[in-house]
């Protein structure tokens, strides 16, 4: 806030000016060298899989450029109507151009815009990379609920609304999800991932997973899809690969066929009407 | 040059000074009617969309009252999607756009560059009558069985097909955005016309006012963009109805195609909105800083800078559908960082030394600015593809929107303040007007910093209850609290107008303002002046009011040259 201090009266213009610049200069400065020691979170989390990180890292860094920029501005804003507030019928300098002072702010926001595009470029390349993996997951999203199925095995989960039904997946592993709708746009999200995705009628979006903690994490559709988007839940529950070869091996044929027909016949929520799941989409 | 120009007005004079300045003519509701006087439709226009503010604000209202409590019962689910779609549509397609691109800029940009009207005043009244047609059939859904649309502002396919979303309502709406839509269209064409053929003498295109250059851009953005939207429009009405299967899996269509057509209208449309706004701020901030616009070609080249990149970045609403070129988008969309940051230096470097003066109009002007450098730095996050798959379809989407049609409003009230004596004659109450700056620049804060919260906590859009996650209600309450400020303060606008109605004659010149609409009478006469100054430079009244203030340049010091004429020139 000391930059908006009225300068001592007396100060020739040039000097003021330079002191003016030495503060403008010296306070991003300072601000990055304070914050080198702990970077503020910004009110994001580190999440649960290793790309929620790198996803949170990105927003740390662009939090604080925002941060630097958005104050540096604001303090501008602040001071030049404080300084130069009314105070009489004086009629000002017509001053209208200072090339050098535009192509400054001209140049410097590219450079920081292509330092921006780097780090997204890094982080991007990481979250969309898609190692080969053992472990893959068939999501199908359909009004209003979530199917899991686990390719090569018998093990299926459906669940509607706030069934919330759970998808298992394995701890520091690579899961690639098939992504796919049976019907309207559906958002794939979880909060502790920091990810979405939409799940599309007749395209099949693929990426991977990798959790770090085990746990149970909230997911929820996020791309309105109709009456009861609202309620339409999901879980995703990390287990260790033992947990997880285990809760595998516990479906049978007979079990996944009653699990799935006791999913779309039984309504724990009144508030769903029944309907049918019948897949026209791909996959 | 057209016929009106080449034939002189006729001023008969009377005794005591008076011009008759009346066409002889219906009066009343038949001259409303059959007007085709600029500043008339631009006044129904004005009027018109303010009443759309009002309705989509109450829809606001409603919708933040559902949200207050985790299991709000105020509306049912399916109430709940016709409200924000309403919401939505209202505040978009019949509000923002409309107040700016045919309201004001129909008012002021004939007045601005020293025309007599605009280039096709037929053209411009059959606009109107569009708009108006396309209003009231979008709202007419609300009386159908089924209730209106309810898929979201937006329409995304196949949630807007026929068998997502049958009934009238979702037709009406299809209907009254292709009428309001033509509407857009029809005006672009009479904005761009009247600007490149209808200048005044002297009046070249960098002797144009910035207000009417950014509505030049947004002409030539609305010739690029709507015809999209309403192919776009007339498609999904086909696969409603013919059975046409465009956007439909099933027929062998493509639903993300909605999204390429609508966004590739959707996003320059951001910018057919903004640029009006930028345009009002910029005039205001220069005014109310005695000063002249800092970077006057720089501010065009960025404007110009802007309208260009945004046709090339509509896919950064469609990251998370994991079929678009990430990078590409990205880039782009991160460039327009630049000129709009630009922008937002040439408004501090145009009030640096000058005399501040905290009129209503200036407080919102500045108001504007702080509220758009909150909007546009939470838009360079969306523009980095990580952080929108983090933050899509969560309320730090909607924080980042509202801050920016927030920004938007508060400019547009500027405008109303700083340009409505001009139309009316009459200044409004600045006591009342910078309470309603105060409510409304305290309640757009209050009301979207706690969304930008619970969008980092996980609250998706468009969702009428969140019982899984009650500790959401708090912000919720805050967020709803600053809706009801600016209801307030939009509140305090009204009954403004009622307690100012013709109370306060403003004369010609209240504001010591710069550019031509200032030179000639509040309001002005039939076609607008009977006389007008030299013209300079972009502030032909500045330069005739104050002939030893011209503008200078980065190092010339003394006042020296030609100083402009203090004569005037009849009008043509």
């Amino acid at each position: 806030m000391e930059i908006s201090t009225l300068p001592p009266q007396g100060v020739t213009t040039r000097t003021r000016r330079w002191r003016r610049l030495r503060k403008v200069v010296a306070l991003p400065i300072a601000a990055l060298a304070l914050a080198g020691c702990t970077v503020p979170s910004f009110g994001a989390k580190q999440g649960a899989t290793k790309t929620s990180r790198s996803t949170f890292h990105l927003w740390q860094g662009f939090s604080l450029g925002a941060a630097i920029i958005g104050g540096f501005v604001i303090l501008l804003i602040l001071y030049a109507v404080i300084r130069y507030r009314r105070k009489g019928d004086n009629i000002p300098r017509q001053s209208q151009y200072h090339l050098p002072l535009e192509m400054l702010y001209t140049v410097v926001p590219i450079i920081i815009v292509f330092g921006l595009f780097a780090a997204t470029i890094v982080v991007e390349n990481q979250v969309v990379a898609d190692p080969k993996t053992n472990v893959t997951i068939n999501v199908n999203a359909f009004q209003w609920g979530w199917k899991f199925s686990y390719p090569g095995t018998s093990a299926v989960v459906v669940g509607q609304t706030t069934q919330a039904p759970e998808m298992v997946m394995p701890v520091n592993t690579d899961v690639h999800i098939n992504l796919t709708s049976t019907d309207v746009i559906h958002g794939f999200y979880v909060k502790e991932f920091n990810f979405s995705r939409y799940a599309l009628p007749g395209i099949r979006n693929q990426f991977t997973l990798h959790a770090v903690q085990t746990g149970t994490f909230f997911g929820q559709c996020t791309q309105l899809c109709g009456l009861y988007h609202s309620l339409m839940y999901f879980k995703v529950k990390v287990v260790s690969p033992s947990q997880y070869a285990t809760w595998i091996a516990g479906f049978t044929d007979a079990t996944t066929a009653q699990a799935a027909s006791k999913a779309t016949s039984q309504q724990t929520s009144s508030l769903v009407p029944s309907k049918s799941t019948a897949s026209s989409g791909a996959n | 040059m057209t016929d009106v120009l080449e034939h002189p007005l006729d001023v008969p004079e009377h005794g005591d000074g008076h011009l008759h300045d009346e066409h002889h003519g219906p009066s009343g509701l038949l001259k409303w009617m059959t007007t085709t006087d600029h500043k008339i439709i631009g006044l129904s226009y004005t009027v018109t969309s303010v009443i759309m503010l009002v309705i989509g604000g109450l829809f606001a209202e409603i919708i933040r009252a559902q949200l207050a409590t985790p299991n709000g019962t105020l509306v049912s689910l399916s109430q709940y999607n016709e409200l924000f779609t309403m919401h939505g549509s209202v505040m978009i397609y019949l509000f923002a756009g409309p107040f700016a691109f045919a309201g004001l800029a129909n008012i002021i940009v004939p007045i601005q560059i020293g025309a007599p009207d605009m280039a096709f005043p037929r053209l411009n009244a059959l606009s109107y009558w569009l708009y108006l047609t396309g209003s009231i059939t979008m709202l007419a859904g609300f009386f159908t069985a089924g209730g209106a649309a309810n898929f979201g502002w937006v329409a995304y396919a196949p949630l807007s097909n026929s068998i997502n979303t049958p009934g009238a309502g979702a037709d009406l709406w299809i209907g009254g955005l292709l009428l309001t839509g033509f509407s857009a269209i029809f005006t672009g064409v009479n904005l761009c016309a009247t600007i490149f053929y209808l200048r005044a003498p002297g009046m070249t295109m960098f002797r144009m006012p910035i207000f009417t250059w950014n509505m030049l851009v947004t002409g030539i953005l609305i010739l690029l963009a709507f015809p999209v939207l309403t192919a776009g429009l007339i498609m999904l009405y086909c696969d409603r109805h013919f059975g046409t299967h465009i956007y439909s899996v099933a027929g062998g269509g493509v639903p993300v195609l909605w999204q390429h057509i609508f966004w590739f209208w959707g996003h320059p449309e951001v910018y057919i909105l903004a640029l009006p706004f930028f345009g009002m701020v910029t005039e205001i901030i220069a005014v109310f800083s005695r000063k002249p616009v800092f970077g006057y070609k720089g501010m065009i080249f960025a404007t110009l800078s802007i309208a260009a990149l945004s046709l090339g970045v509509w896919a950064h609403h469609m990251f998370t559908t994991g079929v678009v070129l990430l990078p590409f988008f990205s880039i782009m969309s991160l460039l327009i960082a630049v000129p709009t940051g630009i922008k937002i230096f040439n408004w501090i470097g145009t009030m640096w030394r000058g005399e501040v003066w905290f009129s209503t109009a200036m407080l919102m002007a500045l108001g504007f600015l702080v509220t758009f450098l909150i909007g546009g730095l939470t838009g360079i996050y969306l523009a980095s593809p990580p952080l929108d798959f983090f933050t899509h379809d969560t309320y730090f989407v909607v924080a980042h929107f509202h801050s920016v049609v927030m920004a938007l409003v508060l400019g547009g009230m500027g405008g109303l303040y700083y340009w409505g004596p001009k139309i009316t004659g009459y200044l409004l109450n600045e006591r009342i007007g910078k309470a309603q700056f105060w409510f409304l620049f305290i309640g757009t804060q209050v009301f979207t910093i706690p969304q930008y919260l619970l969008g980092l906590d996980g609250m998706p859009r468009r969702i009428a209850v969140y019982p899984h996650d009650p500790q959401w209600k708090m912000l919720n309450d805050w967020s709803s609290i600053g809706a009801a400020m600016i209801g307030l303060s939009t509140l305090l606008f009204v009954v403004n107008v009622a307690v100012s109605w013709k109370k306060y004659p403003a004369g010609d010149n209240p504001w010591d303002a710069q550019t031509l609409e200032w030179f000639t009478t509040s309001p002005p006469p039939h076609h607008n002046f009977y006389r007008l100054p030299q013209i300079r430079s972009e502030r032909p009244t500045w330069d005739y009011n104050h002939p030893e203030h011209r503008s200078l340049a980065h190092g010339d010091h003394a006042d020296h040259g030609a100083e402009p004429s203090a004569e005037t020139v009849p009008a043509p």
